[in-house]
């Protein structure tokens, strides 16, 4: 992070070679968060970025060691807030993982498709605001159509919209709405109907495709190289979704597939995103009629302790690999905790990315890169 | 490749490895000294631990722990390699070389808990204000303003 006499002294830094320093954020309309770039330019073509993070840090890591194990997940939903039920149940698994905590199956059944839910809903409202930093600005407002839907059903399950907190150790916090499964099914109906005119307004749009195709490519070795993953990584041919590589709850009984791209450019890592979606529905619709009857949450004592050692749980966010490494001392309270964000990884590319292209160019690079700032700062 | 082999193939560069398969994976606790040469050992062939998906530091008030969490992209096999620094002085030689992800982590790990890496090609504070004292993620880290104590 800058200091203020810094970003003023940096705004008329002329380098050796009349380079050019920009700052890029931290209030910039196309971070939709608080990002700093400090951009070195010649002439026009981008020769680094350094990223300035922390104006959102919250220190969560050092505020969760003083919470205990029931008290932390709710501050998880506050860093990806656009995956919350997926960060939940990162660290839901965990605890059921160290403490041997069974949980029923109507609880693994509602957390896949609530999950599925959530990607999909963070990947429409990405392909709003990307489109819109690209200058179209209406399928903003188609992607918010199918997007209020998810919220509206995330409302009558969970009574809250974005920050979920309806994962628990052991299930749910409660039974789902008894309108639940024909909400999602309607979802589903309208989605596949709707989910055409994206491609014809974003995938087949000619300015689109100018502006993204061969913009902001990251080859394979580099993709792994710098931790990417998730749909950065899947556009550049890396196999890396988690769900296949460790599947959790019952990932591991549906059939879906790992999409991959090759280009590893700004259009390939749109193209993953809205293949993605489409893998989500097709595994929601396996088990959205066959939801057990049962508890919804197991047995478990009031008081959580993990276990003496250290524990580390993977989960695949819409952003990519989510890890939370938890070390314990036995107690109620965990003695370090670690939360490994997919953002921080895939911006650490940024640079690499973006090198000697155009500064337009780097608004397609960075929008394909899905960066959620808090989740990067945490 | 099974633990067994990789345990066998690390011994033959490494012998002082002192190793742990209590968790869930394969441990490797080694000195700080080793992790220099053994670090460009394994993310080549055959081991190829390519992929650095953890990075971080744990504090135990009379040591620090830097925690590397590897994982092989090819082999899809996950080790956590621990190595063990004093308190009152840490340093350790970068990674970011080899795993250029980590030239980010080493610089948050650097900020919140005071671990000097030789040869960082950008050893500066990333999350935190230049001017910020102190090492917030330490057991001793004390700010009597913003930290409530429950």
């Amino acid at each position: 992070m800058y200091n203020q006499t810094e970003i003023i002294k940096d705004t008329t830094a002329l380098g050796p070679e009349g380079e050019l320093v920009i700052n890029m954020g931290p209030q910039h309309p196309a971070t939709h968060g608080v990002l700093h770039l400090v951009v070195t330019l010649n002439g026009e073509t981008i020769k680094k970025i350094e990223p300035h993070l922390g104006y959102i840090h919250r220190s969560i890591e050092k505020m969760c060691e003083s919470l205990t194990y029931r008290q932390f997940i709710y501050v998880t939903s506050r860093m990806d807030y656009l995956s919350s039920h997926i960060n939940n149940t990162a660290c839901a698994l965990l605890i059921e993982k160290g403490m041997q905590i069974e949980v029923p199956e109507r609880a693994q059944y509602v957390r896949v498709i609530l999950n599925e839910l959530t990607r999909i809903a963070s990947h429409e409202l990405w392909i709003g605001a990307m489109a819109m930093d690209l200058g179209a600005f209406t399928p903003f407002f188609y992607a918010f159509r199918e997007r209020e839907m998810i919220t509206d059903i995330m409302e009558d399950t969970c009574g809250a919209r974005l920050t979920m907190n309806y994962i628990v150790p052991g299930g749910l916090m409660y039974d789902i709405h008894p309108e639940f499964q024909n909400k999602v099914k309607a979802f589903i109906k309208q989605f596949k109907e709707k989910v055409v005119e994206y491609e014809d307004l974003v995938t087949n749009n000619v300015i689109f495709q100018s502006r993204t195709v061969g913009v902001g490519i990251l080859s394979a070795q580099d993709a792994i190289s710098f931790g990417c993953t998730g749909p950065v990584a899947r556009a550049s041919g890396v196999r890396c979704d988690i769900r296949k590589i460790a599947p959790y709850d019952v990932y591991d009984k549906v059939e879906f597939d790992e999409v991959i791209e090759t280009a590893g450019d700004s259009f390939a890592r749109y193209m993953v995103r809205i293949k993605e979606m489409n893998q989500s529905i097709r595994i929601i619709e396996q088990l959205i009629d066959s939801i057990p009857e049962g508890e919804f949450v197991g047995k478990t004592k009031n008081v959580l302790k993990l276990p003496k050692g250290e524990f580390y749980q993977r989960v695949e966010t819409a952003r990519g690999e989510f890890g939370v490494y938890i070390v314990s001392e036995g107690g109620t309270t965990p003695h370090r905790i670690k939360f490994r964000s997919p953002g921080f990884s895939n911006l650490s590319a940024l640079s690499h990315m973006a090198e000697g292209s155009k500064i337009g160019d780097l608004m397609a690079t960075m929008g394909t890169l899905d960066l959620v700032i808090p989740d990067i700062d945490r | 490749m099974t633990n067994e082999k990789i345990k066998e193939y690390i011994s033959t560069y490494a012998p002082n490895v002192i190793y742990d398969e209590t968790g869930e994976w394969l441990n490797l606790i080694l000195e700080a000294t080793e992790w220099q040469k053994l670090a460009s050992v394994i993310k080549e062939p055959p081991i190829q631990m390519d992929f650095l998906f953890c990075l971080t530091c744990v504090d135990w008030k009379t040591h620090l722990t830097m925690v590397y969490h590897l994982s092989s992209t090819k082999h899809r096999q996950n080790i956590v390699i621990k190595v063990n620094l004093a308190i009152d002085q840490p340093i350790i030689n970068t990674v970011s070389a080899i795993w250029r992800t980590a030239e980010f982590h080493e610089r948050e790990v650097f900020e919140m808990f005071g671990v000097d890496f030789i040869n960082h090609p950008d050893l500066r504070k990333l999350i935190l204000e230049d001017d910020f004292k102190g090492y917030p993620l330490r057991k001793d880290f004390e700010d009597p303003i913003n930290m409530i104590k429950l």
